[in-house]
C-alpha cells in the first residue's frame, strides 16, 4: 500500500481550503499532519477519504487513482477513516456499530470484531448499550474499532484523542502504537498532542493556511523541532 | 357505549391505512430528505395492481392474498425509478422535491386515466370478507376492518424485524443517522436509498391494496390519504416506528370521532388544527431521541 497525493486543492463552496498540497506514505509508515486551527487538516482528511471532493490534484491509492470514487468505495479498497469528534451511529447498540461494518466481510467480519474488542477490551462490557450513551472516549474507542473492521491498509485518524479523560488518551495511543508496529498498518494521524503525535510518527507534516510549509522525521527526539516550527 | 366503541373501531381502521403510507413516507424523508407527494400515487398503483391481478386470476380471495406481495414489488420497483432518475440529485431539498414530485404524482394519474379510464373501478372483496360483522362487546366490526387493521399491524412488525435484525436494516438506520460517516465505514448510502424507497413505496402498494376494500379505485384515489399520512409522520417524530404507531392510530380515532359527531370535511379541518397547536409544544413529534452523541 502507497498513498501519494499530488498538488491537491480542496475546499468549501467557492472557498479553497487546501492548496496544491502533495506528500507519499508508504507501507507500514506513521505520518503525522500538525498545524494550527484552521490549516486545513482536517479538510485534507475529509478530501483524500473522499467526503469532500478533490477540486484538482490525485489521490493515488496502492496505484490506483480513487479521488473520482465513492466514500465507501475507498474504504472497500483499504483506506479507513475515523473522523473527528468520536463519532457513532447512536441510535445503534455498541455492537451493531461493529456488525453494520462487519456485515459486509462475512466470517472474516466477525473475527475482525473479535480482534479489534481485543485491542479495546473495555468495550467487550458495552457491546449491548446505544453508543450514543457511551462517553466520548468508548465512543472514541468505538469508531476506531469499526475503523479496523474494515482491515485497512492506511488508517486516517482525524484528532482521535481530542476532548478525552487522559486515561483514556494513553490506551489510545497505546493502541495506534501497537497498530503501527504489530499489524504493518499505515497510519495518517492528525493529532493536537504534538509531542505523542510526532515520537509515535516516521514523518511529520506542518499544514500553514492550507499549503505544506514544512516536513521533517519523527521520533522521540523530533518534537523539540516540530514545536519550534510551529511556533514560527 | 356500542357507538364509541365502534368509533374506536372505526378509527383504528383510518389508523391502519394511514400508518401503512406514513411509515412509507417517513423512511425516505428521514433518510433522504425527501419530501414524495407523488407517494399518494403509489397507493393508487397498489390499488390498480389489485384491480388487474383480480381480472387475472377471478377468485377474490386468492386474488386479493397474491395482490398484496405483487403490489408490493410493483410499487416498490415504480419507487426505485423514481429515486434513481430524480430523487438521488435531490437529497436535502425538500421544497424541490415537494414540487418535482407534484409533477410526477400528476404525470401518473393521467397515466392512470389513459391506462384504466377516469370512471372508478371495482374490486371485489372475498366471501370471507364481506360476510357478517364481527360482534366485539356488542358492536359491529365488519371483517374488512379487522383484515386492515391486522395488515397493518403485519407490516409494522415485520418493518420492525427488518430494521432492528437485518443487515439491511442496520444500514438504513446508520445512514439516516449519519450519511457520511456511513460512507466512510464503507456503506454504499446510495444502493441502501435504493432499498429503502423500495420497501417504503412497497408498504404504500399493500395499503393501495387495503382501500380497494373500503371503496372504488379511481386515479386520484392517493391524494385522499397523502395528507393525513404527512401528518401522521410529523406527529409521530421523523423515522420514529412507534411515534408513527401512536399517532396513525390516534389521528385515525380523532378523526372518526369528530366525523361521527359534527361532520366528516369538519372533522379534516381539525384534525389538522389539532396537530398544529400540538406540534406549537412539540414540535419535535410524539418521540424523540435521546443520546449523548451528535451522530
Amino acid at each position: 500500500m502507497r498513498l501519494e497525493v499530488e498538488r491537491l486543492s480542496t475546499g468549501y463552496g467557492r472557498v479553497p481550503v487546501v492548496r496544491d498540497v502533495g506528500f507519499t506514505i508508504e507501507p507500514g509508515r506513521l505520518t503525522a499532519i500538525l498545524g494550527h486551527n484552521g490549516a486545513g487538516k482536517t479538510t485534507l482528511l475529509r478530501a483524500i477519504v473522499g467526503v469532500l471532493p478533490a477540486r484538482e490534484g490525485s489521490i493515488r491509492f496502492s496505484g490506483t487513482e480513487v479521488s473520482r470514487l465513492r466514500p465507501h468505495l475507498r474504504v472497500r479498497r483499504g483506506l479507513a477513516y475515523v473522523p473527528q469528534g468520536q463519532q457513532a451511529f447512536g441510535q445503534l447498540t455498541a455492537a451493531e456499530n461493529l456488525r453494520l461494518v462487519a456485515d459486509y466481510y462475512g466470517a472474516a467480519g466477525r473475527r475482525r470484531v473479535a480482534d479489534a474488542l481485543d485491542l479495546f477490551p473495555a468495550l467487550r462490557e458495552l457491546l449491548a448499550r446505544p453508543a450514543g450513551l457511551l462517553s466520548g472516549g468508548q465512543r472514541q474507542q468505538l469508531a476506531i474499532a469499526r475503523a479496523l473492521v474494515t482491515d485497512p491498509e492506511l488508517l486516517v485518524l482525524d484528532e482521535p484523542t481530542e476532548g478525552i479523560q487522559p486515561s483514556v488518551v494513553t490506551e489510545i495511543q497505546e493502541a495506534i502504537a501497537t497498530l503501527t508496529r504489530a499489524r504493518e498498518l499505515s497510519v495518517l494521524l492528525v493529532e493536537q498532542h504534538v509531542g505523542f503525535a510526532v515520537a509515535a510518527a516516521d514523518e511529520f507534516l506542518v499544514l500553514t493556511s492550507g499549503r505544506l510549509s514544512h516536513r521533517g522525521p519523527g521520533g522521540p527526539g523530533a518534537a523539540a523541532e516540530a514545536h519550534r516550527v510551529l511556533a514560527l | 357505549m356500542t357507538l364509541v366503541l365502534t368509533t374506536i373501531v372505526s378509527g383504528l381502521c383510518v389508523g391502519s391505512l394511514l400508518l401503512l403510507i406514513a411509515l412509507g413516507l417517513g423512511l425516505t424523508f428521514g433518510q433522504m430528505g425527501v419530501i414524495n407527494n407523488a407517494h399518494g400515487e403509489f397507493i393508487m398503483i397498489g390499488a390498480y395492481t389489485a384491480y388487474l391481478v383480480q381480472r387475472a386470476l377471478g377468485d377474490p380471495g386468492s386474488s386479493l392474498l397474491l395482490s398484496l406481495p405483487v403490489a408490493f414489488v410493483t410499487a416498490g420497483l415504480l419507487g426505485v425509478v423514481l429515486e434513481v432518475t430524480l430523487l438521488r440529485r435531490m437529497h436535502r431539498r425538500p421544497l424541490d422535491t415537494l414540487l418535482v414530485t407534484f409533477g410526477v404524482s400528476l404525470v401518473l394519474q393521467q397515466l392512470a386515466r389513459d391506462l384504466f379510464g377516469a370512471p372508478s373501478v371495482n374490486v371485489t372483496a372475498p366471501a370471507w370478507l364481506s360476510g357478517d360483522p364481527f360482534v366485539i362487546a356488542g358492536a359491529d366490526v365488519p371483517r374488512t376492518w379487522v383484515f386492515l387493521f391486522a395488515l397493518s399491524i403485519g407490516c409494522v412488525l415485520g418493518l420492525r424485524i427488518v430494521l432492528g435484525v437485518t443487515p439491511l436494516g442496520r444500514r438504513i438506520r446508520a445512514t439516516v443517522q449519519n450519511r457520511d460517516l456511513a460512507e466512510t465505514s464503507g456503506i454504499s448510502t446510495a444502493a441502501t436509498d435504493r432499498m429503502t424507497f423500495f420497501i417504503g413505496s412497497g408498504l404504500a402498494g399493500v395499503a393501495g391494496v387495503g382501500v380497494t376494500l373500503l371503496g372504488a379505485i379511481s386515479p386520484t384515489l392517493g391524494t385522499s390519504y397523502i395528507v393525513n399520512a404527512f401528518l401522521v409522520v410529523v406527529a409521530g417524530g421523523i423515522g420514529q416506528l412507534w411515534g408513527s404507531v401512536v399517532a396513525a392510530f390516534g389521528l385515525g380515532i380523532l378523526e372518526s370521532f369528530i366525523g361521527f359527531s359534527i361532520g366528516q370535511s369538519t372533522a379534516q379541518a381539525l384534525v389538522f388544527l389539532v396537530v398544529v397547536v400540538f406540534l406549537q409544544f412539540r414540535p419535535q413529534g410524539l418521540i424523540a431521541l435521546r443520546t449523548r452523541s451528535i451522530a
